[in-house]
């Protein structure tokens, strides 16, 4: 099957979303170094491997219209939804230029101006928060919908339950997309879970579920499309799922042991931005010489603007260690506008 | 000013906002078709309709992020939990989100939202559903805490809390919902912080809030009836942020401080109270502080049992009278 009638995808559409997927794998690469080189702190949850679920998804949403959530894995969903690259790596840094001034860190990338509503640090804590964008979305008419980003191992919390329930009672316009890595953390699923197929776990809920290739963009971005007119069109939820894997550990805190050499291998022949590479260049729309001009190009749009940008930012000024705690100035604290 | 019922206070206020403002919401487990476990949200169901007074399923944590989201969009969720022994389940939405999406997001996002909840011991209700939960949500940064002791503060803080941007936890009390009180006719907006001397004295302060500033004031009029002592009572409606100046200002004047509180002793507001007064006052003391609180136990299902497990009038009678070297 030739790409033509793989997506509705114009070839310039899929050249583009090549440079977009193959940034966001070096971006989170140099992020793993500025880590070990002690520049970035904390927890780093990375995505190469997962790229295609992140960006076929949103290329068939309104990106800066629809509302999107997600886990601490978040990084490129922002990307994709707009945020600026150099905020989302000095936000790495702990620099005041920073997506959240440095105070959110990886795992709390914000930009709300783009309708990023956020990496949330709790698993399956966005469940319920994705559903009532969708309440608020309802409310005031709008065509916007909302689309949340989890893991697979969040539907083992109680969230997931409780969410997928009062969506489907309330007929929210939200989407929920699980990307299934097959870890939770380092457990595999089967280990983990009863249920390996994650969309049929949500049949118990009457809501539409659909099981695809995450690895293909094209195969994405197609049952995105139809996963999100089902829920523009006022049909209520709908469920995602997305086979995928992380090359990385969960974290930089993971060894990363618990797999076999064998599947990592299985796996890296299915990657995303190779997959849509060697489509390209089959089809002639690409050379390989355009890629790695591309490739030379990202890398050095990533050191020499975005790494530098973080690198030559100020850090945030003390004051503003207790400036978001409570609203400032908020009259109905003392009874109401004098 | 007309009397009217705790409840009924709760109730026009619910209602005066959702009247003021169509994002303004109510959620939350019988609230709608029922009208409400202790009424608070009589008759909305049938004025507003479904979409805006909603029965949740019984999911705390679900419906309370649920809540939380739509307040993103600037909808202002006014979330009832049944009991706040329920509200165990949704302190992750409530701690995890609501009281820090404004600090991590950079100012970006608020969660404006009111979770209200009974706690407190009632009537051989059990372990499981006699909680008193303030002490958790006090010790948040990011949220506030307010407990009102009558109809007049349950009608005003809800009011402001509604229209606060910061996530508010009311905490009401079962046995108090049938309370009546004065309450203005006009629109009245209680403040979210500070605190109220509510009878004065210059002998000792008994610090109480909710339910337990009614214990105080008992035992306030037994002490002067039956004993000469004068106590000031102070009503802590706020507990977070605490009232520093008003805890300091009232010690300073009577030099002495009891605390009355419903729950167990440990991390709570007496020993919050003790710590501001030692910060704050020390030297103006002439008697160390002594906590009245509940025992450190779950509560028992056996009347007599649950009666002692929790203060009364008395024993803050004798802790005065023991502060005086009076017993």
């Amino acid at each position: 099957m030739t790409s033509e009638n793989k997506s509705q995808l114009s070839l310039d559409a899929k050249k583009r979303l090549l440079r977009e997927m193959l940034f966001a794998r070096r971006f989170e690469e140099r992020c793993y170094e500025a880590y070990v080189e002690r520049k970035i702190g904390g927890f780093l949850h990375l995505y190469p491997g997962e790229e295609a679920c992140a960006h076929g998804v949103l290329e068939a949403a309104r990106v800066g219209h629809d509302y999107v959530i997600t886990s601490y894995r978040d990084h490129v969903h922002a990307l994709k939804s707009g945020v600026d690259a150099k905020a989302v790596m000095a936000e790495l840094f702990g620099k005041v230029t920073g997506t959240c001034k440095g105070l959110g860190g990886s795992m709390h990338i914000f930009g709300v101006a783009n309708r990023f509503m956020g990496g949330y640090a709790l698993v399956g804590g966005p469940f319920p928060l994705a559903a009532g964008i969708a309440k608020g979305i309802q409310m005031q008419g709008g065509d916007e919908i909302c689309i949340c980003f989890l893991g697979d191992a969040a539907n083992n919390q109680g969230t997931f339950h409780e969410s997928l329930n009062m969506a489907k009672i309330w007929n929210l316009p939200v989407l929920y997309v699980c990307e299934n890595n097959l870890y939770g953390i380092g457990t595999r699923i089967d280990r983990s879970t009863a249920v390996i197929d994650q969309y049929k776990r949500v049949s118990g809920y009457n809501i539409p579920a659909r099981q695809v290739d995450g690895q293909d963009v094209e195969v994405v971005y197609e049952a995105a499309r139809e996963a999100i007119d089902h829920v523009r069109n006022g049909n209520g939820p709908y469920f995602l799922e997305l086979m995928t894997y992380r090359y990385r550990g969960h974290s930089m805190s993971d060894s990363n042991a618990y797999r076999t050499k064998e599947e990592e291998r299985m796996w890296s022949k299915r990657d995303p931005v190779i997959m849509l590479r060697d489509r390209l260049i089959e089809e002639g729309a690409i050379t390989d010489d355009d890629y790695k001009a591309m490739d030379t190009g990202i890398l050095d749009e990533i050191e020499n603007e975005i790494i530098r940008f973080a690198e030559e930012s100020p850090e945030p000024p003390l004051e503003l260690l207790d400036k978001y705690v409570l609203a400032e100035n908020d009259p109905w604290v003392h009874g109401g506008p004098k | 000013m007309a009397e009217m019922m705790y409840w009924e206070a709760i109730r026009r206020a619910h209602d005066e906002e959702m009247a003021r403002d169509p994002l303004v919401i109510c959620m939350g487990e019988d609230i709608g078709v029922a009208g409400g476990t202790y009424k608070a949200t009589k008759g909305l169901y049938e004025k507003y309709g479904p979409e805006r007074v909603i029965d949740t399923p019984i999911s705390e944590n679900g419906y309370t992020g649920l809540g939380i989201g739509a307040s993103f969009l600037g909808v202002r969720p006014i979330i009832e939990i049944m009991s706040v022994n329920f509200a165990w389940l949704a302190t992750d939405q409530i701690v995890n989100t609501a009281a820090k999406v404004r600090y991590m997001s950079g100012g970006q996002l608020e969660a404006p939202i009111v979770v209200r909840s009974p706690g407190g011991t009632a009537h051989q209700l059990g372990a499981q559903h006699s909680a008193r939960m303030e002490k958790v949500f006090m010790g948040i940064a990011g949220l506030r805490v307010v407990t009102p002791s009558n109809p007049r503060q349950a009608y005003g803080l809800l009011k402001s809390a509604v229209r606060c941007n910061d996530p508010v936890f009311i905490n009401e009390h079962e046995l108090m919902y049938n309370m009546k009180g004065e309450v203005p006719d006009e629109e009245y907006f209680h403040p979210l912080e500070g605190s109220e001397v509510v009878r004065s004295g210059r002998d000792v302060t008994l610090f109480g809030y909710n339910i337990s500033v009614h214990w105080a004031l008992a035992a306030a009029d037994r002490l002067a009836r039956e004993h000469g002592i004068e106590a000031e009572v102070v009503d802590l409606y706020a507990l977070k942020p605490l009232d520093r100046d008003g805890i300091r200002d009232s010690v300073s004047r009577t030099h002495r401080a009891v605390i009355v509180e419903e729950a167990e002793p440990a991390v709570g507001v007496g020993s919050e109270v003790m710590a501001i007064i030692n910060e704050e006052c020390f030297y103006e003391l002439d008697a160390p502080p002594v906590r009245v609180s509940a025992r450190d136990v779950p509560i028992p299902y056996n009347h007599r049992l649950e009666k002692a497990a929790i203060p009364n009038p008395d024993e803050v009678v004798d802790a005065v009278l023991r502060m005086f070297g009076k017993k």
